[in-house]
């Protein structure tokens, strides 16, 4: 097993400091309308094992305006349908001429898998349960164009955090920069060892207690299906823990509102709160081709 | 095959000199020489005192010699998976390791249900150079339903039953193979796991699981099948539990209850449970994924004190071999099991005796005496004239680099590769003969 190729991005967890620092000054720089070519001739290959809307077209933005070519792989339609291995499928792209994978996977691990074998970067776009860096920068550069600085700051996940990779890299990437994090939902879905993610992390299961004081406010999706498999009312959860108006006062005044979509009006958000004032969702959506750009220049550009 | 088998009795003599004997079934830890004739303990005497002669000598000079390792716990995959190991590269990694016979699990393909399968498993064409005990599954075809025809596969030679592999959960048909076991006073080997908790799960339930975003065992799916079991064992008389792989905590709280009361409860532990925990999965190294799976540092902690007080009958490998293809994949899918013949001996020493001052004496029981008793293997684990004559003889103080890529087993997927060992087995006897001795 091989270290990953310079330029890889497989976790925030494991990424230094002053790398996150300078992905995030990168971010803020890039204009999607008015890109440089860093990557004129690069092939980047978007390996996709599971479903994706804003991940997999805000990559594919993101490697055109730079001057990249792309091309989609997916499960249905490859060799992948045919039984063919996450790495073999890796060697036969690299072999076509792939500079650069960026994947997603619906197993926790498969772009360290993948890292340890080819020589190019590997990007993550999202790895079962466990991580979605690009998510967490995409998030740190929305939060920065509302508020001055990270540190100092209050934050509040509520919802399905367990299976929850855009939870997990958030909480590595807001504490690493002083971000005070507060973790909210029922035991299903916030156990207690999640504390244990980063030092620091709070496990409240009271909204209101969440939500006092906090300046940003991340919400995550709530299927269905995941409710009534841990046996939890709907009905139950959306009376302690959907986001609404009036519990959206007992945070600071100007406190976001994130969500890192696709959002169900009416489960862990109403509609009032998804398009008031305080909402940034669709300013987070925005972000993501200029924090994709950054991170594929870094993958395979100048701009190191 | 009668033919073979009277040649072998005529196999001469051997006298191992010099070394330091340690047998703790007879409770014997000094310097003795051993001579073996005709597959049996000849005479055992102080230095220098054998009166018999001997056709060839073993030096063991700076060496301990033990009564021949027993390994109640292993995957040798034939019939069916030979891509993976087989009866001889399987036999050949023990003999390396120290192992003078090994107990196979039944769950290979075809399962071995039926007598005629125990019989292939011990025939000689098989190619074993060390001893094959073979253990029967529990019920057809492991499938937890119908019991198989525990005397008949007793009599062709099976030393136990289990369904490893998956556990026996049906409360009825535990209860009917404990007691049938019981009536022929044969051991039933429970994989203890409630699998209704574990589905999709790939490893222990804890920090790391949660960090790694791996769904995960809980320590309790272990912990209440060894309970329930263990009430079992003692409400059916006479009947025989064995907890294979034993790995939590719970689950020795209750083995200890049965050991109170009386119950004839044994259990296993592995090398990788006493070395390893959870944390070491690392960044999804499927080699550090086996099934029971690394626990908690605090599981670890109360099976040390298990395996020095006396608790633990036995340390058993689960050597569990696998192929590069099958292990080289997503972490989720990605097989359980490890190989662990050729480093069991070095773990237990750096670890156990070294690292947490267990004494040698009780190293070695778990090999031998422990594991011999667990399943009744008259006159071995032990080295006392008219003994079987099996010895593992091996130098403490040796260290020494594990390289995977040397193991005599056909499959490398072990986590030790490139661990500095202190402790190295010298020599394998089985029947008399030497069947390993290290460069």
């Amino acid at each position: 097993m091989n270290k990953p190729t310079r330029g890889s991005l497989l976790g925030i967890e494991h990424l230094e400091t002053k790398e996150i620092q300078s992905l995030l000054s990168l971010a803020r720089r890039m204009n999607p309308q008015k890109a440089l070519p860093l990557l004129r001739g690069k092939r980047v290959v978007l390996l996709f094992y599971e479903s994706s809307t804003r991940t997999r077209t805000s990559f594919e933005f993101a490697a055109k305006s730079l001057g990249a070519m792309t091309t989609l792989v997916q499960s249905s339609g490859s060799s992948i349908e045919k039984g063919e291995s996450v790495i073999d499928t890796g060697y036969t792209l690299r072999a076509v001429g792939a500079d650069c994978i960026v994947m997603r996977h619906p197993s926790a691990g498969v772009p360290h898998l993948m890292a340890s074998h080819l020589d190019i970067p590997i990007i993550n776009a999202g790895d079962g349960m466990h991580e979605h860096p690009s998510q967490a920068l995409l998030d740190a550069v929305t939060i920065l164009k509302h508020k001055r600085s990270l540190k100092g700051l209050q934050a509040t996940i509520i919802g399905d955090i367990f299976h929850s990779r855009v939870a997990r890299s958030a909480c590595h990437l807001l504490t690493r920069f002083g971000v005070k994090m507060t973790l909210c939902g029922p035991p299903e879905f916030v156990p207690d060892v999640a504390a244990t993610l980063v030092p620091g992390l709070r496990v409240t299961r009271h909204i209101e207690d969440a939500l006092r004081g906090t300046d940003v406010i991340m919400l995550l999706r709530v299927q269905k299906e995941r409710l009534a498999g841990q046996r939890i009312k709907l009905q139950d959860y959306i009376a302690r823990y959907q986001m609404t108006a009036p519990r959206l006062k007992l945070a600071k005044r100007d406190a976001i509102v994130m969500h890192p979509g696709p959002i169900i009006r009416g489960l862990e958000l109403t509609a009032e709160v998804a398009d008031g004032p305080q909402s940034v969702i669709v300013d987070e959506v925005h972000n993501g081709v200029p924090t994709r750009m950054a991170i594929l220049a870094r993958a395979l550009g100048k701009a190191k | 095959m009668l033919n073979a088998k009277s040649q072998k009795k005529e196999n001469g003599s051997l006298l191992i000199k010099g070394g330091h004997l340690i047998d703790p079934a007879a409770k014997v830890n000094a310097p003795m020489d051993v001579l073996l004739r005709d597959g049996r303990v000849a005479e055992i005497a102080p230095p220098n005192k054998i009166r018999g002669a001997a056709d060839e000598k073993f030096d063991a000079r700076g060496l301990i010699v033990a009564p021949g390792f027993i390994d109640l716990h292993v995957h040798l995959r034939e019939p069916g998976q030979s891509y993976k190991e087989t009866i001889a590269s399987g036999t050949a990694a023990a003999a390396a390791g120290g192992f003078t016979s090994v107990c196979t699990m039944p769950n290979t393909a075809p399962v071995v249900d039926t007598a005629e399968w125990v019989s292939w498993l011990r025939n000689p064409e098989r190619g074993a150079v060390v001893n094959v005990f073979p253990i029967a599954a529990a019920t057809r075809g492991s499938k937890g339903g119908t019991l198989t025809d525990f005397a008949a596969m007793q009599r062709a030679g099976a030393v136990a039953v289990t369904d490893d592999g998956k556990p026996i959960l049906d409360d009825d048909v535990m209860r009917m193979a404990l007691r049938l076991g019981a009536e022929l006073n044969f051991p039933v080997v429970q994989h203890a796991e409630d699998t209704r908790m574990t589905e999709n799960c790939s490893m222990h339930a804890g920090p790391t699981s949660f960090r790694l975003g791996l769904r995960a065992m809980p320590a309790a799916a272990e912990g209440e099948i060894v309970d329930r079991d263990v009430t079992l064992a003692q409400q059916i008389r006479e009947s025989r539990l064995h907890v294979a792989h034993l790995s939590t905590s719970d689950a020795l709280k209750s083995v200890r209850r049965g050991k109170r009361a009386k119950a004839r409860v044994t259990c296993e532990v592995t090398p990788h449970h006493f070395a390893l925990i959870d944390e070491n999965v690392g960044e999804y190294n499927t080699n550090f994924k086996m099934n029971p799976p690394l626990r908690s540092a605090t599981d670890l902690e109360a099976i040390l004190v298990a395996l020095a007080d006396g608790t633990v009958d036995a340390i058993a490998t689960d050597h569990a071999p696998h192929a590069v293809h099958e292990k080289q994949v997503e972490f989720e899918r990605a097989a359980f099991g490890i190989t662990g013949l050729e480093t069991a001996l070095a773990l237990a020493i750096t670890k156990l005796h070294r690292e947490h001052r267990i004494p040698l004496t009780r190293v070695v029981e778990l090999f031998t005496a422990g594991p011999a008793r667990v399943f009744d293997l008259p006159h071995r684990g032990s080295l006392a004239k008219g003994d079987f004559a099996d010895v593992t003889i091996f130098d403490p103080k040796k260290r020494w680099t594990f390289e995977a890529a040397k193991s005599r087993s056909l499959s490398h997927n072990t986590p030790f590769d490139g661990w500095q060992f202190t402790g190295k087995v010298a020599a394998t006897i089985v029947d008399g003969k030497i069947v390993y001795q290290a460069e």
